[in-house]
C-alpha cells in the first residue's frame, strides 16, 4: 500500500482536512493511524478505501489506485467500521452469505465460508440470529467476519474496540493478529495508545490533517529525549549529603535532569534520561558505590506513545 | 482462542483477486432486496395496496351507489388508481429507504463496497423499486376486478400498459431517489407531507386531463406532474372513449421527466455516497 502527498479538502472548509500525508504499508504488515478525534484518521481511511475522494495526491491499495479503479479497489479490500453497519433484515449469518454474493463468491464457496467464520469468531451457534439481538461485542465479531468474506489482501478497522468491553477488546486484538499471521494488511485507526503499541508493528501518529511521525512503537518512544526515566532508593553513607548524591548523579552523561522525589522515606532520585532506562541502572550502581552508597530500590520508566504526541504536539493524545 | 485456521482469510496471499463481474455484483445486490422482500410480502402489499383500494371503493364503488357520481365514473378512476399505486409505490420505495440507510442504519455501506461503480447502486435501487410497483400495479387488477365487478382490460392491452407502467415506475423511482438523497432526515416528514399529497392530487388520477380545460390554471399545475401521463396513457388504452392525451405525448413527457430525475437522483445518490 502506497500514500503518497493525499491531500482531501472538503467544500467549504477552510482547512484540509488531510493535508499532504504519505506512508508505504508492506504486506502482512499492521499499520496503525494514531491521533485524536478530527486529526483526518478516518478521513485518511475513506479515501483509502474508496469512500472519499482525494482533492490531491494518490493512494494505492494492493497495487490498484483507488481513484482511478476504485471497482478493482473494493474487491481486494474491506472494512471494519467503527459503527455497525450490518443489515438487519438479514441473520447474522445471511450477512455473511450476501457480502461474499456482492463480491461475486461463489455458492458452495460462500456458505462454506461463513460457517467457517462464524465458528473462528465464536459466533457459531448464532449464525440464524437476527443481528438486532446481536450485543456490540458480537456485532463487532460479526463486522470482522464479514470483512474477511471475500478474502482480501487489505482489511482496514476504524478504531476497532472503542465502545468494546474489555474482554470484547481483547478479543478483537487476538482477531488482528490472526489476520497479521494470515498475511493479511491490516490499518488500524485508533485514539488509544495501547492498543496501537500492542498490535502494530508501526504507527503513524496523526495531529490536524499531517502525518508527524512514523515508526515502530518501540523506536517512537525511543527517540524521545528525555522521558526514559529511572527511578533510583538510596541509602547513602553517614558522612555523605543527599545534595551531593544527587549531583553525583547528575553527572552521569545519560542524565538529563536529576530531581530527589518528594513522597519517599528515604532518599529518591528520579533520573530523566537520554538513553534506555535499563543500561543505565549499572552506571547509576557504580557511581553510589564509590560514594559508599547502597542501591535499594530501582523502577523503570518507560515514556508511552502518548508522551511522543505529547512532545510532538504539546497537547495531551484526548 | 479459536486457531489460525485454513479459513478463507488465508487466501490473501494467493488472492490475484480477478476483478469480479460487475453484472454479478448488480444481481446479488438485486436478490438481497427480493429475497428480503419476499420474506416480507404480505406486509408489503397491505402497505402498496390499501390507499389505493379505499380510493376505488369509495369513489368507485359508494359514490356511485349512492347516485353522486354515474358508473361511467369508474372507467376514469380505474386506470389512475393503477398508475397511482405504481408511480407512489416506487417513490416511495427509493425515497424512504434511501433517507434510512444514509442518514441512520448505513447499512448501504456494504453494498458501497461492493466491486461495481457506485451509480449501478443506485440503479439498483430504482431497479427494485420499478419491480415493487409493478407488482403494486398488477395485483390491482384482480382487486378492482371485484371492488367494481368488472376489468375493463384484454390480453391484447396488456404491452402497451405493461411499458407505460414500467416507465411510469421509472420516472417515480427517479422521484424517489432525489428526495431521498436531497432531504435532510429530520425534514422528511414534512417533505413528504408537501410532496405526496399534491402529488396524488394532481396526477390526473381521478379525472381525465383534457376535461381540465374549464379550470386551466389547475390543468397546467396537473402537466408538470409525471403521474398525469401515467394516467393518461393507461386511461387512453383501458378507456378509449374517455377524452385522453395521446400516448405518443405522454411517452415523450415521462422520457423527459426520466432523463431529469434520473440525472438528479444519480447525482444526488454520488454526492451522499462518495464524500
Amino acid at each position: 500500500m502506497e500514500v503518497t502527498e493525499l491531500v482531501k479538502r472538503y467544500p467549504g472548509r477552510p482547512v484540509d482536512a488531510v493535508s499532504g500525508v504519505s506512508f508505504t504499508v508492506d504486506r502482512g504488515e499492521v499499520f496503525g493511524l494514531l491521533g485524536p478525534n478530527g486529526a483526518g484518521k478516518t478521513t485518511t481511511i475513506g479515501v483509502l478505501t474508496t469512500r472519499v475522494l482525494p482533492t490531491g495526491g494518490t493512494a494505492r491499495v494492493a497495487g490498484v489506485d483507488v481513484a482511478a479503479d476504485p471497482v478493482t479497489a473494493r474487491s481486494r479490500l474491506s472494512v471494519v467500521p467503527q459503527r455497525s453497519n450490518l443489515d438487519r433484515s438479514l441473520t447474522a449469518r445471511q450477512n455473511l452469505v450476501f457480502h461474499a454474493a456482492y463480491h461475486g463468491v461463489g455458492r458452495a464457496e460462500r456458505n462454506r465460508r461463513a460457517d467457517d467464520l462464524l465458528e473462528r469468531l465464536g459466533l457459531g451457534d448464532r449464525g440464524g440470529d437476527k443481528v438486532d439481538d446481536y450485543s456490540g461485542g458480537m456485532a463487532q465479531r460479526l463486522l470482522i467476519a464479514r470483512a474477511l468474506m471475500h478474502a482480501p489482501q487489505v482489511v482496514f478497522l476504524d478504531e476497532p474496540s472503542t465502545g468494546l468491553d474489555p474482554q470484547a477488546r481483547l478479543f478483537v486484538w487476538d482477531k488482528v493478529r490472526e489476520l497479521r499471521a494470515d498475511g493479511i494488511t491490516v490499518v488500524l485507526t485508533t485514539h488509544d495508545m495501547e492498543e496501537a503499541a500492542a498490535l502494530a508493528d508501526r504507527v503513524g501518529i496523526m495531529d490536524r490533517g499531517r502525518l508527524l511521525a512514523l515508526d515502530t512503537p518501540a523506536a517512537l518512544t525511543r527517540s524521545l529525549p528525555g522521558s526514559a526515566t529511572l527511578d533510583v532508593d538510596v541509602e547513602r553513607a553517614a558522612d555523605d549529603t543527599d545534595e551531593a548524591v544527587l549531583a553525583a548523579l547528575a553527572a552521569l552523561p545519560q542524565a538529563e535532569r536529576v530531581e530527589p522525589v518528594a513522597d519517599a522515606a528515604g532518599l529518591r532520585a528520579r533520573l530523566y534520561l537520554s538513553a534506555d532506562a535499563a543500561t543505565t541502572v549499572g552506571p547509576v550502581s557504580e557511581v553510589l558505590t564509590a560514594r559508599g552508597a547502597r542501591l535499594t530500590g530501582v523502577r523503570l520508566g518507560e515514556p508511552s506513545l502518548e508522551d511522543v504526541f505529547l512532545s510532538l504536539t504539546g497537547r495531551e493524545l484526548r | 482462542m479459536t486457531a489460525v485456521g485454513t479459513g478463507p482469510s488465508t487466501a490473501a496471499g494467493s488472492a490475484r483477486a480477478t476483478r469480479p463481474g460487475v453484472g454479478r455484483a448488480f444481481a446479488a445486490l438485486l436478490w438481497r432486496d427480493v429475497f428480503v422482500t419476499g420474506r416480507e410480502f404480505v406486509p408489503f402489499l397491505l402497505q402498496v395496496v390499501l390507499q389505493p383500494v379505499f380510493l376505488l371503493f369509495v369513489f368507485g364503488k359508494v359514490l356511485t351507489e349512492l347516485g353522486f357520481t354515474s358508473s361511467t365514473y369508474a372507467d376514469v378512476l380505474l386506470p389512475g388508481v393503477v398508475s397511482l399505486a405504481a408511480f407512489l409505490t416506487a417513490l416511495q420505495n427509493t425515497a424512504f429507504p434511501l433517507v434510512i440507510d444514509f442518514s441512520f442504519t448505513k447499512e448501504i455501506e456494504d453494498r458501497l463496497l461492493a466491486p461495481l461503480p457506485t451509480a449501478l447502486v443506485a440503479v439498483e435501487k430504482i431497479v427494485f423499486a420499478t419491480m415493487r410497483a409493478l407488482v403494486a400495479a398488477l395485483v390491482m387488477f384482480p382487486i378492482s376486478w371485484w371492488v367494481l365487478g368488472s376489468l375493463p382490460v384484454t390480453w391484447s392491452d396488456v404491452p402497451l400498459l405493461a411499458a407505460f407502467l414500467v416507465l411510469g415506475s421509472l420516472v417515480g423511482a427517479a422521484m424517489g431517489m432525489v428526495l431521498g438523497t436531497l432531504v435532510k432526515p429530520n425534514r422528511i416528514n414534512v417533505v413528504f407531507a408537501v410532496v405526496l399529497t399534491p402529488l396524488l392530487f394532481t396526477g390526473s388520477t381521478q379525472f381525465p386531463w383534457p376535461a381540465l380545460e374549464s379550470l386551466r390554471w389547475f390543468q397546467v399545475v396537473c402537466a408538470v406532474n409525471p403521474l398525469t401521463y401515467v394516467s393518461e396513457a393507461l386511461r387512453a388504452e383501458m378507456a378509449p372513449d374517455v377524452p385522453h392525451v395521446p400516448l405518443g405525448v405522454c411517452a415523450l413527457a415521462l422520457a423527459g421527466f426520466l432523463v431529469v430525475f434520473g440525472t438528479l437522483g444519480l447525482a444526488g445518490f454520488r454526492r451522499r455516497a462518495l464524500d
